[in-house]
């Protein structure tokens, strides 16, 4: 690890000046900045925390229906809200399928959207990568690319953005405010998480010294909290980054589709919002066809990255099956094995 | 440049004086506390092994950086123990052979703590093998582990209130 310059603001404004420095990041609760720093794949000369600045601890449930949520919310304490968790059941799901018990009690929101690609490459200083390094190439390609991106690659760069909170979050049009040396601005996470190009290096929206403060939900996004589901498949029944993931949410009534939200997760450089496939669920019978046919239209773009054809097939089912479960009803209860498959088929799960 | 700060570890403060930002909890108490029974594994966070309560939640030791931590409130193995008499989830992992060659136990033992201050799990064999997914074991203890886990939980809900 390098070392750093440590500093604790007190204030918003302090932290701005702060983080605005070349060479600085912003660290909350460190468990991804701290894994690649011990790697040596991230060099900050200086970090600044800011998991004690004020006003970024609370969870607003709004009276117009929304939610406005602390960048410094801790996941494990977004996804035990109780009203948090009737709204948006698949965040609360997507939230707990995610890491470890300990890893979501430290984890913050604002941390887990600015997360950086699990790609053994981008971890490994000793491996070309265009995203770590402008211009160094990409030993994924003729690497170990099994788990890499089916959607929205280029030449580039591969990498997929691992986490499973923005993939319900961008299914349900959550927003962001940001603050930065220009002030004050609100952006949908959609547009946060940038596609490769020939610039993986851009990973994101956010301008110099910009740090994000909350994240905001819309009043429309509980309209499909009685039909909601966040299914991931991973190499082991826990503790794994999605191969492939999906959040499914709809609005029912009397059999048919008033709203379709569908995100996928695992699949590209950033949360992927399967939009054509909505246009195609709503208005029509919630049944096979229509699912069939959305899953269809959710993969229509993906075409293998390397040795990862497979993960095309496995989406199109993955997607199928959450849109199926999420017609069946959110559970009352979140599973035992959040967000597994193997949950509520009455397999052994642990198996 | 020097990094002061205090913390609380087991019930008592600790004033600390790092010249290197670079130091993390785990290394804070193994090095310079001389509380090694917080086991550094992978140092990644992938193995659970540095498992210990951070203001009453379970983190993984390895992933902070103690200077982060001014004013807080850390439990480890060491200060479970009333005296000569063992938490009931050591009993417990002593009873139903949660553990084989005892590397891992320490984190074991406050994650199951984390677990069942959270409530979440009851003896639900699934919620708790979900509920200690992130700590690993490479003898393969974890049958022994769940029960060890489910029976502490049975003891204290039996009124074994004993610094659960």
């Amino acid at each position: 690890m390098n070392l750093f310059e440590y500093i604790r603001p007190a204030s918003l404004d302090e932290a701005v000046a702060a983080g605005s420095e070349p060479g600085a990041a912003y660290l909350a609760a460190g468990t991804n900045l701290l894994d690649l720093m011990k790697t040596g794949a991230a060099r900050p000369a200086r970090l600044v925390d800011v998991t004690r600045l004020p006003g970024l601890d609370r969870i607003e449930l709004l009276a117009d229906g929304g939610a406005r949520i602390g960048a410094m919310v801790r996941n494990a304490e977004l996804a035990r809200d109780r009203g948090f968790a009737r709204s948006y059941p698949a965040v609360a799901e997507a939230l707990l399928s995610g890491a470890s018990p300990q890893i979501r009690n430290a984890a913050t929101l604002g941390g887990n959207l600015m997360q950086r690609t699990r790609c053994a490459y981008f971890f490994d200083p000793a491996s070309n990568c265009g995203r770590r390094d402008p211009g160094a190439g990409c030993d994924a390609r003729a690497g170990l690319n099994h788990a890499h991106a089916i959607l929205g690659w280029s030449d580039a760069c591969l990498a997929t953005h691992p986490s499973d909170l923005c993939v319900a979050l961008v299914a349900l049009d959550a927003s962001l405010e940001i603050v930065g040396p220009a002030g004050r601005r609100v952006i949908p996470l959609e547009e946060l998480h940038r596609l490769p190009g020939d610039a993986p290096s851009r990973e994101t929206a956010l301008e110099a010294g910009e740090l994000i403060v909350a994240l905001r939900l819309p009043p429309e996004a509980a309209a499909v909290r009685a039909h909601s589901r966040y299914l991931k498949l991973r190499e082991r029944t826990s503790f794994a980054f999605a191969l492939v993931s999906a959040a499914a949410g709809l609005e029912i009534a009397d059999g048919r589709i008033r709203r379709a939200r569908l995100a996928l997760g695992g699949v590209a450089a950033k949360p992927w919002r399967a939009r054509a496939a909505e246009e195609a669920l709503e208005g029509a019978l919630a049944g096979p066809l229509a699912f069939a046919e959305a899953a269809a239209l959710a993969l229509a773009d993906a075409r293998p990255s390397g040795d990862n054809a497979y993960k095309i097939e496995l989406a199109r089912r993955l997607v199928l099956r959450a849109l199926e479960r999420a017609a069946a009803g959110t559970p009352e209860r979140i599973p035992a094995l959040p967000a597994s498959v193997l949950a509520d088929t009455g397999a052994t799960a642990h198996a | 440049m020097t990094y002061s700060f205090s913390l609380t570890v087991n019930g008592a403060t600790r004033a600390v004086e790092i010249e290197d930002p670079r130091v993390t909890l785990l290394d804070l108490l193994r090095e310079r506390l001389a509380l090694t029974g917080t086991k550094k594994g992978c140092d990644r966070g992938q193995c659970g092994a540095c498992t210990v309560l951070v203001d009453g939640r379970r983190v993984n030791a390895c992933l902070i950086l103690a200077v982060t931590l001014d004013g807080a409130e850390i439990e480890t193995i060491e200060g479970v123990a009333d005296g000569n008499r063992p938490h009931p989830v050591q009993e417990a992992f002593i009873a139903h052979d949660g553990f084989q060659c005892g590397f891992c136990t320490p984190g074991q033992i406050m994650s199951a703590i984390g677990l069942l201050r959270e409530g979440e799990t009851g003896e639900d064999r699934e919620r708790i093998r979900e509920g200690m997914s992130g700590n690993l074991c490479r003898c393969a203890a974890y049958a022994g582990i769940t029960e060890a886990v489910a029976a502490a939980q049975r003891a204290l809900a039996a009124g074994d209130r004993r610094r659960a």
